[in-house]
């Protein structure tokens, strides 16, 4: 049996939930077995999981939940995956992914692939790929260890809508308020943007455009896309972008269909987090950039010269 | 050394799990500040559960009122340390931790979200994997290097632990083809790509 953790915000199932809940349905196909999820708190219609393929959703309602933390949620997906008897648990590789994988791992005894970029061949072992050495390489990861946990890297897979029906029963972990150490004193969102871990189209500007009051054109053509916006470290660095937005090594990790990198070296701690997307447009003044040997479409030109165009270019095309 | 300071009490250990060569680096954090060391000797080549099993075994029953560890490695990014290391020693676990404020025995902790950051209070004791934004790097001075001799750095052989994982092998990422070039005034042309060739918008 495989078990998909299903993480939420404000009440719905993220995007990156959907794309592990695909994973642990076609994974779970290849192993001739079933695949059930794990939903904790307060979340809206977690029945629609069935329409992606899953066949049984464990929900526990319990408010405490509507905020991560770590510990309390790695007792209850374990005490989830023993009674249904998973052999393997599935969730996203994303912010919160990242701080339960690890516990549950230890928690079944179970190994893990930590940011899995490929689906796992179960052919002889069990394995699959992993994007490592700042995009130099790639690992074939095998876990050793009966249970197993695979978290996947964002647009790993594509969300797919299978049609079924799904049975939704209580659940109800034995835990207690002291498991629930971490209080949350507040969120600060970044209002109205697309978030950068689920989006599907990127536009990403660096130093070069030498201050936050040049952004414009870069979320205006953000906006053109319905894409979020992405920066380098240099501009997080000195505040021109808020430090969330910066992709790379010690930034987020993404692989959307589309990165556009306006004014951007490319140098390889920045390529680190974005080498993997799909196709990668690159403008820059300077030909030898590093970026467009990473590129798939490349202008040589000024950025704010090039961007306007680009972005009357791109309205024309959604006038149709 | 920075919550050290604020508090105007306490210690601070550094552990590595890892070979004797990482001693020039356990030196360098004994030479800004920190008050001992303890390196758990193993090889260079482990899997994060084998090195959270060394720095749980030691850490146990220590007292240790904040254990800090990065956020990931640069070179496998698995962000697997710090949760396996939490939830060995049974402690609260913040990720992707960017700010720590000391309350009295509460911390005050900002961690990044997708969009966004959270603030969080967790009683002591926890464990924080920090990311950049969390504090001041520091550069040892002539004093700091001449006083990290005479501290302590003790080693400590390592335990032997199940292997979980493996890394069966490694190949090289698929070559790129090579990158169209579009003149800067043909805008509707890579639109044009993008909509037909690429199929990305
Ligand atoms: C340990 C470590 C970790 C790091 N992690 C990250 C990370 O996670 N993410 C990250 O991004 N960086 C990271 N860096 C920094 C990285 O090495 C680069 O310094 C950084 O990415 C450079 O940012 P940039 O491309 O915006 O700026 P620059 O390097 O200054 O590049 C600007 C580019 O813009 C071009 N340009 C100039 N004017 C124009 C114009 N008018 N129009 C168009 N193009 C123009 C230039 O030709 C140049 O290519 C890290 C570095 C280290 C040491």
């Amino acid at each position: 049996m495989v078990l998909v953790y299903i993480d939420h915000a404000n009440g719905k199932i993220k995007k990156s939930s959907l794309e592990a809940a695909t994973y642990g349905v076609q994974l779970a196909s290849k192993m001739g077995t079933s695949a059930c999820a794990v939903a904790l708190g307060t979340i809206e219609n977690v029945s629609k999981l069935g329409e992606y393929g899953i066949t049984k959703v464990l929900h526990c309602t319990d408010a405490r939940f509507d905020s991560f933390d770590a510990r309390p949620i790695a007792k209850a997906v374990s005490e989830a995956a023993i009674s249904i008897g998973a052999n393997v648990v599935v969730m996203s590789f994303n912010q919160n992914g990242k701080a339960l994988g690890p516990r549950l791992s230890v928690r079944l005894k179970a190994g893990i692939i930590p940011g899995a970029s490929s689906m796992v061949d179960v052919s002889n072992g069990f394995k699959a790929k992993k994007n490592v050495f700042s995009g130099k390489a790639i690992a074939d990861c095998e876990i050793l260890t009966s249970t197993k946990i695979v978290s996947i890297s964002p647009n790993t897979i594509p969300v797919a809508i299978v049609g079924g029906t799904c049975t939704v029963d209580a659940f109800n972990p034995s835990l207690t308020d002291a498991d629930f150490a971490i209080k949350v004193r507040g969120v600060e969102m970044v209002k109205g943007d697309i978030p950068l871990f689920e989006a599907d189209l990127v536009v990403s500007a660096g130093r070069s455009l030498k201050g936050p009051e040049n952004w414009g054109m870069i979320e205006e053509c953000a906006k053109i896309l319905g894409a979020a916006t992405a920066c380098s470290r240099a501009v997080a660095d000195v505040h021109w972008r808020p430090h969330h937005e910066h992709v790379g090594q010690t930034g987020l990790a993404i692989s959307p269909n589309l990165y556009i990198a306006v004014g951007i070296s490319g140098a390889i701690q920045h390529l680190a987090g974005v080498s993997s997307s799909k196709t990668i447009v690159v403008i820059n003044t300077d030909p030898e950039a590093p970026f467009f040997k990473a590129a798939d479409y490349g202008v040589i030109g000024d950025a704010m010269e090039v961007v306007p165009k680009l972005n009357i270019a791109l309205k024309k095309l959604k006038a149709g | 050394m920075e919550l050290k300071e604020q508090a105007g009490a306490g210690a601070v250990t550094v552990i590595n799990v890892g070979p004797a060569d990482n001693e020039q680096i356990i030196r360098k954090a004994l030479a800004v500040g920190a008050d001992d060391a303890v390196r758990i000797n193993a090889g260079e080549d482990v899997e994060p559960f084998f090195v959270a099993s060394q720095i749980a075994n030691y850490a146990k029953g220590k007292g240790y009122d904040i254990i800090f560890t990065g956020k990931e490695t640069i070179s496998y990014n698995s962000f697997a340390v710090g949760g396996m290391l939490a939830e060995l020693l049974d402690l609260p676990f913040v990720s992707q931790a960017t700010k720590i404020d000391m309350e009295g025995s509460k911390g005050v902790v900002h961690r990044e979200i997708e969009g966004g950051e959270e603030v969080l209070e967790v009683a002591l004791p926890f464990l924080i994997a920090a990311q950049k934004g969390m504090a001041e790097q520091r550069i040892p001075n002539m004093k700091g290097i001449m006083s990290a001799r005479t501290k302590s750095l003790e080693v400590v052989e390592a335990i032997a632990v199940d292997t979980y994982s493996k890394i069966a092998h490694y190949e090289m990422p698929p070559a790129k083809s090579a990158c169209k070039m579009i003149g800067a005034d043909d805008m509707d042309m890579l639109v044009d790509l993008l909509h037909n060739e690429a199929k990305v918008i």
